[in-house]
């Protein structure tokens, strides 16, 4: 995670906290010149900052956690997997289009001691790296290698871990042209089918029908300032509103975050994230993510595959609102 | 009866179609094909399943029209009709979500998008299951879901083939993520259908995308579409803005997506049933072909019987 040593990227709501912080350091240098002791005023400023950091981001709206959501800064797939596992091998392809999706990586990994399949979208560190990920946003060829590496993992007897973090599915016309729906459907299905753990956890952004295409499981996570949407907020309000700039109140009405899906019915553990967001901290978030990932995994090892896949079916079963009689 | 009389009583008895405003209808009698636009007896259209008899254009037809044309008369069994939508996130966009299930509801006469069922068709049982554009574009939310789900999992109970017509702009929005995951829970009932050897085929009608594309349409051990039915899984207008140019015509049209392999055949909706009929029985073992014959043979040996001791 070399994202510390960095200037910091700023989101518009964290301006009164950085103005803060430049005044506390440039009060520290005139005091360093000066030789006079400002400790008191210095440590005072200090846990104010902190405050206001907390005071921030504990009443995110909506729209602004989806900027924390896609920060640039954000732990990726693969940060996560180097930071929580021993080793790791990356594995490429999905042996049928002729073309590696870099949007959506996998391979194996070393957890704890056990060989398990880990799987996610993946986003790009800078623009150049964007352009060959495309921004997280995989093509049918990606849906089928997570696939393929799925059947690997249940052949040998592998957990599967999935992260998702993704803007959506590719909606391009090689996209179409190769089945970007049939792709996604056959791992709905499948998903249901595998005997091994699944464990899927939203780490940044969980964009529709492209995050639900490796997003199928025994558990569902997510971070705590992760969203998970049906439609982007922007793309609900051009169809709902008629007005792109209303994404803002789409996001709202949407209920995209953690604690909207927890109380859906459709979340099974929010996972904190550091103040000031994972990327603020990226090893405090892995242990945090791998800490939950070992606990879930422990009590699901414990059940028979029969008992894993008829527990996922009536997790997915009893999700849905409706009156009857 | 006067003319005048005869057009009065024709309005309350219904004989003027529901959806006349979307079909152009001049007045009721004649219906103008929306393609070719050469007007045929309203009749005659119906009589051909809303199939223009001139090009062949396929005319949108709702669930009801659509039971009537697959399932055997006297045979349909309608199931769960009493599941209904709620509004688990008091969505408002330009309307409020409450507000657009009940004004639908009362113009469509149907409590949400998808009828299901059991029926006969060519005296072969099976569950069906037909989506209705009209209710908010066939979009699917929980009832769909629920619906779909239940129906899926009776015809894995009573092992029955499972159609499904589909007719939809994808997610219902207005239900968030509770929408998403129906596809998940769809797909789910349809894994167990499927390790039980049994026969599923979606129906794909214009217009089928998104989230249903994304899951139970694309998921048929046979897929079926109509002629010249938009099917894809982005909308149109978001890939031509994604690649910035035009896209050729018949990009993700019924033709596109058989010459891509993603469907098995295009079947006018004058062949459908029997298309189905002849499906079902196709993929009966050759064991229970003998029963069902032996069984019907036997039938008619009792009619017989029957209608000599009268």
């Amino acid at each position: 995670m070399a994202t510390t040593e960095r200037r910091p990227i700023l989101l518009d709501f964290e301006k009164p906290l950085a103005e803060l912080e430049s005044r506390i350091s440039q009060i520290r240098e005139l005091a360093e010149d000066n030789d006079v002791d400002v400790s008191d005023q210095i440590y005072q400023l200090e846990s104010r900052a902190q405050q206001l950091r907390q005071e921030i981001f504990t009443s995110l709206s909506p729209a602004q956690r989806i900027q924390v959501a896609r920060h640039p800064r954000r732990p990726s797939t693969l940060d996560y997997i180097q930071a929580i596992s021993d080793e790791w091998i990356e594995l490429h392809g999905d042996r049928r289009s002729g073309k590696d999706d870099r949007a959506l990586v996998g391979g194996i990994a070393r957890f704890e001691g056990r060989p398990v399949m880990m799987i996610g979208h993946q986003k790009g560190r800078d623009t150049k790296d964007n352009v060959a990920r495309n921004f997280g946003m995989p093509v049918p060829g990606g849906y089928r290698k997570a696939m393929r590496l799925m059947e690997h993992a249940n052949r040998f007897d592998m957990p599967i871990m999935t992260f998702i973090d993704t803007p959506g599915a590719w909606p391009g016309f090689e996209a179409e042209e190769m089945g970007q729906g049939e792709a996604i459907a056959y791992n709905l299905r499948e998903m249901f089918r595998l005997d091994v753990p699944i464990i899927c956890t939203v780490i940044g952004e969980g964009g529709s029908g492209g995050a639900l295409g490796i997003g199928v499981g025994d558990r569902l996570m997510m971070f705590e300032h992760s969203v998970y949407y049906v439609a982007s907020p922007e793309a609900c309000a051009s169809i709902l509103w008629k007005d792109a700039a209303r994404s803002a109140q789409a996001a709202e009405a949407l209920k995209v975050t953690a604690w909207d899906l927890k109380s859906l019915g459709i979340l099974d553990q929010l996972l904190p994230e550091p103040i000031g967001g994972a990327h603020a901290n990226p090893i405090e978030a892995a242990d945090t993510l791998k800490q939950a990932l070992s606990q879930n995994l422990n009590v699901l090892l414990e059940l028979s595959s029969e008992q894993r896949r008829s527990q996922r079916y009536d997790k997915f079963r009893q999700i849905g609102v409706f009156s009857e009689g | 009866m006067s003319l005048f009389d005869w057009f009065a009583n024709r309005k309350k008895t219904g004989l003027v179609s529901e959806n006349r405003h979307e079909r152009e209808i001049a007045d009721g009698l004649w219906t103008k094909c929306e393609r070719c636009d050469v007007l045929t007896y309203t009749k005659d259209l119906k009589a051909n399943q809303q199939v223009c008899p001139d090009c062949g254009h396929h005319h949108r037809i709702f669930s009801g029209d659509r039971i009537e044309q697959l399932i055997d008369t006297d045979t349909w069994k309608p199931i769960n009709t009493q599941v209904a939508p709620e509004d688990p996130l008091r969505f408002r966009d330009r309307k409020a979500y409450a507000d657009r299930i009940r004004d639908t509801q009362a113009k469509t006469k149907l409590t949400d998008g998808v009828q299901t069922g059991i029926g006969h068709i060519h005296g072969e049982p099976a569950a069906l299951g037909v989506m209705d554009f009209r209710f908010m574009g066939g979009s699917m939310g929980s009832v769909v879901g629920e619906k779909l789900t239940r129906l899926i999992e009776l015809g894995t109970h009573e092992r029955l083939p499972v159609f499904i017509v589909c007719a939809s702009g994808g997610a219902r929005m207005q239900e968030g993520m509770l929408s998403l995951m129906q596809m998940a829970k769809i797909s789910a009932a349809l894994e167990r259908h499927r390790e039980a050897h049994l026969l599923y085929i979606p129906i794909l009608t214009h217009p089928t995308t998104g989230g249903v594309t994304a899951s139970f349409a694309m998921l048929g051990d046979i897929i079926l579409a109509e002629p010249e039915a938009t099917i894809g899984f982005a909308g149109r207008r978001v890939v031509e803005q994604t690649v910035r140019e035009k896209l050729p015509d018949g990009f993700q049209t019924s033709e596109y997506l058989l010459s891509h392999g993603f469907v098995d055949k295009i079947v006018p909706r004058t062949e459908l049933k029997q298309t189905l009929a002849q499906l079902i029985r196709l993929h009966r073992p050759m064991g229970q072909v003998a029963i069902a014959a032996k069984q019907t043979e036997t039938a008619r040996q009792v009619e017989t019987v029957l209608k000599r001791s009268d």
